[in-house]
């Protein structure tokens, strides 16, 4: 029994990780009604950063966070120019291949560089023990940043200029538009934003597990089950369904082989979909 | 339908198609122009979906996979012959299509998107750990099973007949569907949806109907696909390039048209082919279609035949 409580824990540990990822994610959605598919390669690319960083630089791995995460922000931007801009107020379909083609370029060019081997990050840190049980420091400091950079967050959203500004967007872009609110700038800036977050993820989730190029896929198929829990465009919500997601996933492992686990995700996924599309975690709008 | 010149355009391909290689007796001819066939029967049943009904499915890959599968299973242990395997695969991959389809298409655009991601995943994850399918070292074929057929040498060309008529059938599907009200009423709600239920469409089954649909033909094909190859494995079967292939192909063609899924196949083809002869282009082969797409989507969202629409408008009678 203290097993199994032993693994919701930790599931919920990195759970927690997945939300992050998945904030990335549903702020972009929120703001802009763009599913970034680079979401993927962007995890990847946090994580290829953090490998570079330890690496090649000699950074300690929780170093290599600002690094990361401002990098991650020029990379948005940089991809908000190149493939979504064009596509804002076009048909959803449009923008979904637009960052679909961006993300097939992205994982081409990584694969013919790298391939696709095994890469792991070694990261030492001492855990808390619990009876028989070790909880990894990494899952627990991982936990612990999130919940600091999801404040940050909050924070920024709701107490800066730029972040009101961003909400204001999400809101209403033509009313934003009409009270002097610059959209084009602020859309750019929240998918700058977006996928810094998910940068950060990535390489926290480097800390966790070893990766390859292809990782990606794994982690933007969680970040949507994610988001479907917490409601599309609801940060808050998406780190409850990370946590919760986690614990399903903590639930589950000590009784099936861990490759099953992505079966079981995407079966909770449809079943969320057509019972509660708004999401689980979907609270009244402040 | 008889009457329209467009009827015999495409009898008019399947012909060349079936032709061109006994006349010629050339066995890589006859190979190249099978795997344009299936890009065609990949891309235009995509179309179902990505062009009439607007709604992206980036999974196509996984009817084609799972028809292999079911087709490969069912040759093997069970021993049935290759006709009723193949059409039981397209049964059972067309109704499992149907009934997620109604789940999970009363839902809107990027939803749906999500989901048909998510499909490929996890179907390729579920059959990698299915151990009656050999989980992820796949299934063999004893190579007895040609005998039927006349020994491989024949049975490579009966399966190439078998998957030009397929081609033909997904272009005859593609061009019924779109002549008829079924058709109206997915383009309708490709342009529209709201629109289009409250004019009295039923939106959600016809959504899973074309979608249901969409998965015959390629289960048919992956059937035949893998019992060619006397081999499936997960990575194969669920390869995630054929369905970007496939849309790539599409809204190069242009999408909702019923020529442009075949030319846009023919062009991609030859891109490809170019590609991987190149020495330094060779390993980039996603990065060029990836790049390709994407030129698309910004600059030429209707593609080949769309501009051709807009250039001489006339062809909209011939080419449809």
């Amino acid at each position: 029994m203290t097993g199994i409580i032993a693994s919701i824990i930790d599931g919920v540990l990195v759970g927690s990780v997945y939300g992050l990822a998945a904030m990335g994610l549903t702020l972009i959605w929120g703001v802009m009604d763009v599913v970034n598919l680079t979401h993927g390669s962007m995890i990847v690319a946090g994580m290829f950063g953090l490998y570079l960083l330890t690496e090649f630089v000699g950074l300690n791995p929780y170093a290599a966070l600002p690094p990361v995460l401002v990098g991650g922000f020029l990379v948005g931007l940089a991809l908000y120019w190149v493939s979504v801009h064009r596509m804002i107020g076009r048909p959803p379909l449009m923008s979904l291949l637009s960052t679909f083609s961006v993300n097939l370029v992205l994982i081409g060019i990584g694969t013919a560089v790298w391939g696709t081997v095994l890469f792991n990050v070694q990261v030492t840190l001492p855990g808390v023990s619990w009876g028989r049980y070790t909880f990894p420091g990494t899952h627990i400091l991982a936990a612990v940043l999130t919940a600091v950079i999801a404040l940050c967050l909050y924070l920024f959203l709701h107490r800066t200029r730029p972040g009101k500004a961003i909400r204001a967007v999400a809101g209403n872009r033509t009313a934003a538009e009409l009270v002097g609110i610059p959209t084009t700038r602020v859309l750019s800036f929240a998918f700058g934003l977006g996928v810094a977050l998910a940068c950060v993820s990535g390489m926290l989730i480097a800390t966790l597990f070893p990766f390859t190029l292809l990782s990606g896929d794994t982690y933007q198929l969680k970040s949507f089950v994610v988001t479907v829990l917490g409601g599309l465009g609801n940060p808050a919500g998406a780190l409850m369904g990370g946590i919760a997601l986690g614990l399903v996933e903590g639930l589950v492992t000590p009784f099936m082989p861990v490759s099953w686990t992505l079966v079981i995700e995407f079966a909770l996924f449809v079943v969320v979909l057509i019972v509660r599309p708004g999401g689980v975690f979907t609270f009244r709008r402040s | 339908m008889l009457r329209r010149p467009f009827f015999w355009i495409i009898a008019l391909v399947i012909a060349v198609f079936a032709l061109a290689p006994v006349v010629s007796g050339s066995v890589q001819l006859r190979e190249s122009l099978l795997l344009a066939s299936i890009y065609i029967i990949l891309a235009s049943n995509l179309n179902l979906m990505l062009g009439y009904a607007g709604y992206v499915n980036f999974g196509s890959i996984v009817f084609f996979g799972l028809g292999g599968y079911i087709c490969v299973y069912l040759l093997g242990a069970p021993g049935w012959p290759l006709a009723a395997a193949t059409l039981a695969a397209g049964v059972v991959v067309s109704v499992l299509a149907l009934f997620f389809g109604l789940g999970i298409l009363r839902l809107r655009g990027a939803y749906f998107a999500l989901s048909t991601i998510g499909v490929n995943e996890a179907v390729q994850a579920f059959v990698a750990n299915f151990a009656p399918w050999g989980g992820s070292s796949g299934l063999y074929l004893s190579s007895a099973l040609f005998a039927p057929l006349g020994g491989p040498m024949r049975a490579l060309w009966i399966i190439y007949f078998f998957l030009v008529g397929i081609m033909g059938l997904s272009l005859y599907l593609s061009y019924g569907i779109k002549i008829s009200k079924f058709g109206l009423g997915l383009l309708a709600i490709g342009q529209n949806e709201d629109a289009a239920s409250v004019l009295g469409v039923p939106t959600p089954l016809y959504k899973a109907l074309a979608y249901s649909a969409s998965a015959f033909l390629p289960a048919l094909a992956g059937g035949l696909y893998f019992f060619k190859s006397a081999f499936i494995q997960p990575a194969d079967a669920f390869d995630l390039t054929f369905s970007l292939e496939a849309i790539v192909i599409v809204m190069l063609g242009g999408q909702g048209t019923i020529a442009g899924p075949a030319i846009g196949a023919y062009f991609y083809e030859e891109m490809r082919g170019w590609l991987l002869t190149s020495d330094t282009f060779s390993n980039f082969q996603l990065v060029a279609a990836g790049a390709l797409l994407l030129l698309i989507v910004q600059f030429l969202p209707s593609g080949l035949m769309g501009w051709v629409y807009g250039r001489w408008p006339q062809v909209r009678k011939v080419l449809e």
